[in-house]
């Protein structure tokens, strides 16, 4: 763990408390078996609220506590040890980055009063086809005499559902017709010519196919900054998604380290077993490397350095590498016991192929960081 | 922190800045310090580096944490991390690295008398002596404390017999740590930890030869080697500990042993070409290159997170997992630069291959030992398991 300031273990250990107190994993089974489609409980998203937790990186006079990535990273992974199913992704980080980085006064004052006090959700609308790709995206938005003409299909946009505020990303097309970069349009959910149909995914987190049908927006729906503002935006939204995802891996690798220690074969408890030992070393190891990756690309991110970008794209790599292998290992090391739908490993395995591919899976970070380090 | 701390902290490394301007030789910078510091005759050669060697011994900084009284400055920890700090920025290193400062030095300020600390400790802060481990041997490797070096009281001397084997640098050393055995009816528990003077009459010292043509491991012969009574450390049948210790000071050493290296895709570039976006033209090796990078990069991050969290001060847990992780990503990167030169990374010598290519090669060969010395990849994690993990071993422990 990184050296925390007193108000960040503050913050850490408050996420802890309420996660085993309010939000243990069967929380999560219980949604699961409501499947409303909404992808969360809104009691809980008013608890975290009530905690600051959606306002961590909203600036203090739009009622945040502007507590930085790496803040908002502690209550995450905190969240993701007990797969505890929240907006606060897209709405808190993705969306709220958005709009901080790139909206006018007038939208913030709009939007992020709202957000940071849980009285709306939002989700950011990126992704349309089977890979995450910021740059070939074919929604358009066309200038239009009165405004902006959005057309386009989305999918998948996690939490779309319940959302009241959508931020997507399209092409933007001058009225003579001419490409004129990528542009993010702020989109009320209620909008006429906007569909939302729901998927029924492996992982509940209220995803839906969202059709842009000629939806009008006003010429000032659009935030600021293009191509450049999608990648901070995004940036933000990967690191904090991979420090969601170590700490579900961290549990993950701590449950089957407790059953190495209880289960008996051939007269022996199985984690005295050289081969299992190793095994958990080699995961541990994996852990250690993410950790540090992911805690150094908060930083970057915290500390605006320039190459925050490539770290980024380390951190949400390794963590999805790391993510997956262990889920993997967790059921293997399980037995049978783990590909039960009863036990907790399914979940997280579930988890861990859905968190990876969430804004770009380990071979698209992969490639970003090569290209970004001149490969 | 309170604002003192910080302010006293900026100071001193203001102070260390200006002193390493003025000191350390500008033609060192940036070198890999481990051939000067393995290899005395690859030292004597170059007049910068003793240069250097003398000016940091004088200022105290050979053995920074150490007590004046024992030739080192004692400096903080906090001090100590400060100065490293100063000295990677301007691709400095502490010339007097070697096992005796690294290694034996730590584990004689926590078990050797005042007599022994002051005779053996400021030669060692001064760089005068070079020390020599003697742990290994020909049936005890992994299994170290099955070994059988016999010791036994002479009177007034110990008298000592056995074999010692991949004693680094043995054929160079001065002295030499050695672990001995003094009671045989039990294992860690009749093992003793000896200084013996390699000019003592009875050693025999025979380089080995490695596949990359190095000889700096050797076999020690000890044929009625006699060892004064006072050099032994620490109770007798007691050097176990004292052996744990010392190996976890070596793990640490290790571990930091892999300073950043630049990243490969300029030579991959040159060796292999581009395509037509300007990335490295074979695809396959590319992406081996590329999560190569991360991976050096993630085991970086790791070794600085693990130094900050241990504050500078005392050995941390992670250390086994440190050696593991930095041998293997130096092993990585020393395949792949020989994947990257291709046919010319089969040279040994001569004309038709570069001087970068024929160290290549050699460093190639020589990286097999990472996960080999110092306790090798199995032991650490047999390490990792029970103290890190806490897993019971066989016998439900």
């Amino acid at each position: 763990m990184a050296r925390l300031s007193e108000e960040q273990t503050m913050l850490r250990d408050a996420a802890a408390d309420w996660v085993r107190e309010c939000a243990l994993v069967t929380e999560f089974r219980r949604l699961r078996e409501i499947d409303d489609g909404t992808g969360y409980s809104t009691e809980l998203y008013a608890a975290m609220a009530q905690m600051g937790w959606t306002g961590i990186l909203v600036p203090e006079r739009h009622g945040g506590s502007e507590f930085g990535c790496l803040g908002m990273g502690l209550v995450l992974e905190q969240l993701g040890r007990q797969l505890v199913a929240s907006p606060l992704l897209d709405s808190a980080v993705a969306v709220v980055s958005a709009l901080v980085l790139g909206g006018s006064e007038s939208q913030q004052q709009r939007w992020l009063p709202r957000i940071a006090s849980g009285e709306a959700a939002a989700t950011l609308a990126v992704d349309e086809g089977t890979r995450h790709a910021p740059h070939a995206i074919a929604t358009t938005a066309a200038r239009t005499a009165q405004g902006w003409r959005l057309d386009g299909t989305k999918r998948p946009v996690s939490h779309a559902m319940a959302a009241d505020l959508l931020v997507v990303a399209a092409r933007m097309v001058a009225q003579d017709g001419t490409s004129a970069g990528t542009g993010l349009f702020l989109v009320d959910a209620a909008a006429d010519g906007l569909h939302r149909t729901r998927l029924h995914e492996i992982e509940p987190r209220g995803a839906a196919i969202v059709e842009f049908d000629g939806v009008t927006l006003a010429p000032d729906d659009v935030l600021e900054g293009g191509d450049e503002l999608l990648e901070r935006v995004l940036d933000r939204a990967r690191a904090c998604a991979a420090m969601e995802m170590l700490g579900a891996a961290q549990q993950a690798f701590e449950t089957t380290l407790e059953y190495l220690k209880v289960r008996t074969q051939f007269g022996q408890i199985i984690g005295a077993f050289q081969a299992l030992q190793h095994r958990a070393a080699a995961l541990y190891g994996e852990l250690e490397l993410t950790r540090s990756a992911v805690e150094a690309a908060l930083q970057a991110l915290d500390a605006d350095a320039g190459d925050a970008p490539a770290k980024v794209s380390l951190a949400k790599a390794l963590a999805g590498e790391t993510f997956r292998n262990v889920v993997a290992e967790m059921i293997q090391l399980h037995g049978g016991i783990g590909m039960t739908e009863e036990h907790d490993a399914g979940l997280y395995f579930k988890r861990a192929r859905t968190a990876d591919a969430n804004y770009g899976d380990a071979a698209f970070h992969r490639e970003r960081y090569g290209a970004l380090h001149g490969y | 922190m309170n604002d003192v701390v910080i302010s006293q902290d900026q100071a001193f490394a203001a102070e260390v800045a200006h002193w390493l301007a003025e000191n350390f030789p500008p033609s060192l910078a940036h070198k890999n310090p481990y051939p000067y510091i393995n290899d005395a005759e690859v030292a004597a050669a170059d007049p910068d580096y003793g240069v250097w060697l003398e000016r940091i011994i004088a200022k105290g900084w050979g053995a920074p944490t150490w007590a004046v009284e024992y030739g080192g400055a004692g400096l903080t920890p906090a001090q100590d991390k400060i100065l490293a700090r100063e000295m990677a920025k301007i691709g400095a290193f502490n010339p007097n690295r070697s096992y005796g400062q690294m290694m034996l030095g730590p584990t004689l300020l926590e078990y050797a008398n005042d007599e022994q600390k002051a005779r053996f400790l400021p030669p060692i802060a001064r760089g005068q002596v070079r020390w020599c481990q003697g742990f290994s041997e020909p049936g005890a490797g992994s299994d170290l404390a099955s070994l059988q070096t016999r010791c036994v009281d002479d009177g007034d001397a110990w008298l000592v017999n056995g074999q010692k084997i991949w004693t680094s640098n043995a054929h160079q050393a001065d002295w030499c740590f050695c672990l001995v055995r003094t009671d045989t009816s039990r294992k860690q528990g009749g093992i003793s930890f000896l200084l013996i003077d390699m000019r003592s009459p009875g050693i025999e010292v025979r380089p080995i030869v490695l596949i990359s043509g190095t000889r700096h491991f050797c076999e020690v012969f000890l044929t009625d080697v006699r060892v004064p009574k006072e050099n032994l450390i620490g109770e007798i049948n007691r050097g176990w500990e004292i052996a744990k210790r010392l190996l976890q000071y070596e793990r640490d050493s290790l571990a930091g042993n892999r300073a950043e290296l630049p990243g490969l895709a300029e030579v991959a570039k040159t060796y292999l070409g581009v395509d037509e976006r300007g990335r490295i033209a074979d695809p396959v090796l590319r992406q081996r290159l590329i999560g190569h990078a991360m991976r050096a990069e993630a085991y970086g991050q790791t070794f600085r997170r693990v130094q900050d969290e241990s504050r500078g001060g005392g050995l941390s847990t992670a250390v086994s997992v440190l050696k593991n992780l930095g041998a293997s990503v130096s092993q990585e990167r020393a395949e792949l630069v020989l994947d990257i030169v291709g046919n010319h990374g089969l040279g040994w010598a001569g004309d038709g291959f570069s001087e970068d290519e024929i160290e290549a090669t050699r460093a190639w060969l020589h990286s097999r030992a990472y996960s080999i010395y110092g306790g090798s990849q199995e032991i650490q994690n047999n390490i990792i398991a029970k103290r890190v993990l806490g897993l019971p071993d066989m016998a439900g422990r």
